[in-house]
């Protein structure tokens, strides 16, 4: 009988009924996540873009098997490595993957300091905030120059270029002629990397809005870092894109 | 309360880092640099076939797992929120699926 009189007194309550956050984050963490899902079906549709209009094409297999050399056709899709295989200061060396690889490097890097950031946050330490988001933003515009750098070199072309129908030459790509191989080839890489590069501008944005904000020791003052946190998850969103637009762009 | 917006440098104590923590934390970024190395590798040793294309995006999904798991801290979220996440995320598996089909089809009509 006495067992009952509490059960009575405190009501037996589910983890969805109500009082308590059932997934333990904060409604901001929450939609973030949600965010970032709805953002991950639009870097898919772009990606599974690129698989599609890839396979409807005939590949390039003018050098396969190192036998052979390139020779880039209007037909067929591009080898990624024969494109992408340019460094700065380095002009006319065959270097595939080499500037794309530094690339990742960079964005991975700029990852690294953000979690350190977000821990910083968890021990309330702004310094350490501050340092690593600035280490964190350092990298963001690297990573930015550097796709500056790979878009005006896309866009430049080789030296060779093409001859069109009305026999001028063309170097390079836009949006309507394209020297590497079909026309959608181009497009998908201004697309793709341009809405990449998009998230990584406004992620650096975002980044400098914080850093003012922990200077100014508004999360000093709110008692928690949770901003930094959030920002955080977008960023790693970012880092985790390029992950998957290295691979199916650059690798495959 | 006037007090503490007013002089909030002095209310605030950093608390010691945790080392453990960030040991974690560089122990997956070696595992993500590790992974693209090995990426590098095959790139130029391997020739382009599907097993090449079946083995990058096996790496591809581990690297995608270390992010997610580690830096966005997925694995330590409650399991209700970690599912309602990654669930939906099973439309953009029928996507690929219906999508490369789609372009097989696309190019034996061109053909």
């Amino acid at each position: 009988m006495a067992t009952e009189t509490v059960s009575m007194n405190r009501p037996k309550r589910g983890l969805w009924d109500g009082g308590q956050s059932p997934m333990n984050a904060s409604y901001g963490k929450l939609m973030m996540w949600f965010f970032l899902l709805s953002d991950a079906f639009t870097f898919s549709a772009l990606l599974v873009a690129y698989g599609m209009i890839r396979y409807s094409n005939l590949a390039n297999e003018t050098a396969v098997g190192g036998l052979g050399t390139y020779v880039p056709s209007q037909e067929a899709w591009p080898v990624p490595d024969m494109v992408f295989n340019a460094v700065p200061f380095l002009h006319g060396v065959h270097l595939p993957l080499v500037f794309v690889g530094i690339m990742t490097f960079i964005l991975i890097m700029s990852s690294v300091t953000m979690v350190l950031a977000v821990e910083a946050g968890h021990r309330m330490d702004r310094r350490a905030v501050q340092k690593y988001l600035l280490w964190t933003i350092i990298g963001g515009i690297t990573f930015l120059g550097c796709q500056a750098w790979e878009w005006s070199h896309f866009i430049a072309g080789s030296d060779t270029g093409i001859s069109l129908a009305d026999g001028t030459k063309f170097y390079g790509a836009n949006l309507h002629v394209n020297e590497y191989g079909p026309q959608l080839f181009a497009d998908l890489f201004f697309f793709i990397t341009g809405f990449h590069g998009t998230h990584v501008l406004s992620g650096v944005v975002l980044l400098i809005l914080i850093f003012f904000n922990t200077a100014v020791g508004t999360y000093d003052r709110r008692g928690h870092y949770e901003m930094v946190e959030k920002i955080g998850l977008y960023w790693h969103f970012v880092d985790l894109v390029w992950v998957f637009v290295f691979t199916f762009f650059y690798l495959i | 309360m006037a007090q503490i917006n007013d002089h909030h440098d002095a209310e605030v104590t950093p608390q010691p880092a945790n080392k453990e923590h960030i040991k974690k934390i560089w122990k997956t970024a070696l595992i993500l640099g590790a992974v693209t190395a090995v990426e590098f590798i095959i790139a130029f040793t391997m020739e382009a076939n599907m097993l090449r294309i079946a083995i990058f995006i096996g790496l591809t999904v581990v690297k995608a797992f270390y992010i997610v798991a580690e830096f966005m801290h997925m694995k330590y979220e409650t399991k209700s929120l970690a599912w309602s996440v990654i669930l939906p995320t099973i439309f953009i598996v029928w996507l690929i699926i219906a999508l490369l089909t789609e372009g097989g089809q696309v190019l034996q009509g061109r053909m």
